[in-house]
């Protein structure tokens, strides 16, 4: 049976009181705080961080599928599989497809990645999942929609939780939506969406599972339940009479909110943080329907984390400093225009040269050892011409070489934290800092590399490496 | 190697005010400083055989100029060479005379900056899209400061005191010269407190930005004197292209700059200059930070490495100190348009061995230098230039 061989998280840095949101519109705030994105940051990035937080270590020349589970992918139309496959390094004769328009798609997903490896066709398909969606400023759901991404692992081999079990509902009806045209989230009538929609769907789905494997709610180690917000969680709890404290996984919404179809996978991760072996983990998606599956952790669940997971992330935050930054982090104010860049884009370039712009592949000479970032044909050490192999520094640690704390440069969040860093395989770099304080920024600090969007121009995304203060 | 060493010399100079010229365009800039120039050389538009024209990206080609002065069928060169192109302009019209194909050819450089509706050069540095996109002139050169004060065992605050001394002295030196964009006198104070650019520079490490060009006619060493009985020879040039931007060159030290240090030796050996502290009289230096003035010191082998921020608190680059650098203000007070900063330097140089810079004049001015650097930065120029022949030469 195919399984979870390993997974991984991302929880942006930046957190938001709720309290912010509610003071911004005279309101009263609700409890916690939501994680959010920064500027630099989009569902594909977020895939990126995660698919590197599971993969921390592992062999990535064995992974034969990417998939992409979005509702906001940066893109209509444009896979963000196969950019995910191609900044990390994976093979090309892959399978990569995206999963989108659906919170329940990463539930759908993760069955589908299940049943693809069972076929034999693939050895193991990385399954990423990021959302950061927006609602209507001042909404009752802005307090509630967070940023996050977390990536699976599956495939056949030492997995460490497995699931025969997997039910799937269907449910039309207009709850939450987007048109091509809305940048927002909308919704029909609350009571209405939670009670029939969610409730009811979710449940049908859950007690079909449970059927299934003959099990009940009380025998359950662990659930992993989606919901819009607290009070729908709870009363989901009690519908299926589970007990909120011993069994139901920490749904996520004080600390980081609705992270969309990442949500349960999201969710699912916590709980295999904290699962011990032989355990029964009920998870439950919501979405134009509801999946339900049941997840039984194995000896080898410990063995499954990648790097930080969702504990490790939740831990590193540091607090957005108000809603108007929100509001500019998301684009939803226009501020002052920066001064044009004088470079242009170029699909060409960024096409061949992916090894160095999306992988952070530099070059070192087999002639005399020499390091270099970008890829040097001719090797500034001893002049051996074509004489060199790639490495890969993107998992490199790096120090602060010099830097300057740029108020020119025309960024979201001034001042830009423009940084020379010197990378352990002995490559310097010119790059920014993002995810920084600028008062702790000093000379030879440690800094590791995450992947940014640095800029849209001729109509489509750039995306780079920069550097940012270790998490 | 050969030498250029007074194989030409300079007869004539031009140089428009620099400044926010809003009612000038790059035809305009080229006018007035070729007249000028010609003036001075006592030629007209049609005694010019052939034209070098440094420029960043005041226009393309050659037919900027031809358009300007409607000079005929004659061969016109643009050089594009960072922000050595102006000085790269006068070496290739130096070569043309010193190969024997022309007798009487001209250098010019300019650039109109102030048309884009920013200050500032801009972010980014092309053509690549994505390695130096949001590159600004402040950060490129702001990187070396902290490498600086840390190498050398000065706080940060120490530090910024030694780069506002510099900035004092320049916009002392500007204040004295009229062409200068800017001539107000600050107080360290002043420079300490101003707002922050790229940090640790602020406001007043950073040279001004500006419009403006300059011009040079050269002639065969030989035939110098028929043009005027104070010409100025040109010594050496050196110009030096160096691999892989600072910023992706491994164990690259920030202390300074080799392309500086391999142009200067170029131009000192042309020149048969042993020890530059001595037998250089005055410099212009590559001021378009102060933290790069430092290290020019050093580079051009003024100070002995790490020693340069000494010689700033001993007073050693003042108009009365003992090698006057930046005596009518550096790029600091003139701005930098880039290629019209090269020649706008010798400008100074030639004024200053003529014996014709006024209130600024130094004393015993026989060789001066002036000092380019640019590109991120990779390329430098040095050109040595003196009012006496050198024994021996015809």
């Amino acid at each position: 049976m195919a399984g979870i061989l390993r997974y991984g998280a991302y929880i942006p840095l930046f957190r938001l009181p709720r309290s912010e949101i509610g003071d911004a519109w005279a309101s009263r705030g609700s409890r916690g705080e939501k994680a959010v994105a920064n500027y630099d940051e989009d569902s594909l990035t977020l895939a990126v961080e995660a698919a590197r937080d599971c993969l921390h270590g592992w062999d990535r020349s064995g992974i034969d599928g990417l998939f992409f589970v979005s509702t906001t992918s940066p893109y209509r139309e444009k896979q963000g599989a196969g950019l995910v496959a191609s900044v990390l390094g994976l093979r090309s004769d892959i399978l990569t497809a995206d999963f989108a328009h659906c919170l329940r798609a990463g539930t759908t997903a993760l069955e589908l990645a299940k049943a693809y490896t069972e076929t034999g066709r693939a050895a193991s398909i990385l399954v990423t999942f990021a959302d950061t969606r927006t609602a209507h400023p001042g909404s009752p759901q802005e307090p509630w929609l967070g940023d996050g991404a977390a990536a699976f692992l599956i495939g056949k081999g030492r997995s460490g939780a497995e699931w025969d079990s997997f039910v799937s509902v269907s449910n039309e009806m207009m709850d939450t939506w987007r048109t091509q045209e809305d940048d927002f989230v909308r919704s029909w009538e609350d009571r209405w969406v939670k009670g029939h929609g969610f409730l009811d769907t979710t449940k049908t789905a859950v007690d079909r599972v449970l059927g299934e494997a003959g099990l009940t709610a009380r025998e359950l180690d662990r659930a992993v339940l989606y919901a819009p917000d607290s009070r729908s969680h709870r009363q989901l709890a009690s519908g299926l009479d589970l007990g909120e404290r011993t069994q139901i996984t920490d749904p996520l919404l004080d600390t980081v909110g609705v992270t969309g179809a990442a949500h349960v996978p999201l969710m699912l991760a916590h709980a295999l943080d904290e699962a011990g072996p032989d355990e029964a983990v009920l998870v439950a998606g919501y979405g134009d329907g509801a999946d339900a599956l049941l997840v039984k952790t194995t000896e080898h669940v410990s063995g499954l984390r990648g790097r930080r997971g969702v504990t490790g992330h939740l831990e590193s935050k540091r607090r957005l400093a108000n809603y108007d930054r929100y509001l500019w982090y998301r684009r939803l104010v226009e501020v002052h225009p920066p001064p044009a860049l004088l470079v242009g884009s170029s699909a060409t370039v960024l096409w061949r040269e992916q090894n160095s712009i999306l992988r952070l592949n530099g070059s070192r000479c087999k002639a005399c050892g020499e390091a270099a970032f970008p890829i040097q044909r001719i090797c500034n050490g001893c002049m051996a011409k074509d004489a060199y192999e790639e490495i890969a520094l993107s998992e490199s640690r790096g120090k602060l070489f010099t830097y300057t704390l740029d108020y020119l440069a025309g960024q979201a969040d001034p001042p830009l934290i423009q940084s020379v860093v010197d990378l352990e395989p002995g490559c310097r770099l010119y790059t920014s800092m993002t995810d920084a304080d600028p008062a702790d920024v000093g000379l030879e600090m440690e800094v590791e590399m995450t992947f940014r969007r640095i800029r849209k121009a001729e109509g489509f995304y750039n995306y780079f490496w920069k550097c940012r203060p270790v998490r | 190697m050969g030498t250029l060493r007074d194989k030409t010399a300079i007869v004539g100079m031009g140089c428009t005010p620099f400044g926010e010229l809003w009612d000038q365009g790059v035809a305009d800039l080229i006018i007035d400083a070729a007249y000028e120039c010609l003036e001075d050389a006592g030629m007209d538009p049609g005694d010019i055989q052939a034209v070098w024209a440094g420029t960043l990206r005041s226009g393309l080609s050659g037919t900027v100029v031809a358009d300007a002065l409607k000079l005929r069928n004659i061969p016109i060169t643009r050089v594009e060479n960072h922000c050595a192109s102006g000085h790269d302009a006068l070496r290739n019209a130096a070569l043309g005379v010193a190969s024997g194909l022309y007798d009487r050819v001209m250098a010019i450089g300019y650039e109109k900056l102030k048309d884009t509706g920013f200050p500032g050069m801009g972010v980014g540095r092309g053509p690549h899209p994505t390695w130096m996109q949001h590159w600004t002139a402040p950060t490129g050169f702001g990187f070396i400061a902290s490498r600086y004060f840390l190498a050398n065992g000065l706080t940060v605050e120490k530090g910024k005191e030694i780069l506002a001394h510099i900035a004092v002295k320049n916009h002392a030196n500007g204040s004295r010269t009229e062409k200068a964009h800017l001539r107000n006198l600050v107080s360290l104070e002043q420079v300490l407190n101003a707002p922050t650019i790229a940090w640790p520079l602020g406001l007043f490490d950073c040279c001004g930005t500006s419009d403006g060009a300059s011009a040079a006619i050269l002639v065969r060493g030989d035939q110098a004197t028929q043009f005027r009985n104070d010409p100025v020879y040109l010594k050496g040039i050196g110009l030096s292209v160096d691999p892989v931007m600072p910023y992706f060159r491994a164990g690259f030290d920030y202390l300074g700059f080799d392309a500086t240090r391999d142009a200067a030796r170029q131009a000192y050996d042309q020149a048969g200059i042993v020890n530059p502290r001595e037998e250089i009289d005055l410099a212009e230096v590559h001021d378009c930070f102060t933290i790069t003035e430092l290290v020019n010191y050093e580079d051009l082998g003024f100070s002995p490495a790490g020693k340069g921020w000494q010689d700033v608190l001993d007073g050693t680059f003042h108009p009365e100190g003992p090698l006057p650098v930046n005596t009518d203000g550096g790029l600091k007070c003139f701005g930098h348009p880039v290629g019209a900063s090269g020649l706008r330097m010798l400008y100074e140089v030639y004024k200053q061995l003529q014996g014709k810079a006024g209130e600024r004049q130094i004393r015993r001015a026989r060789k001066g230098l002036a000092h380019t650097l640019g590109g991120p930065p990779q390329v430098s120029c040095v050109v040595i230039a003196g009012n006496e022949k050198d024994r021996g030469n015809p």
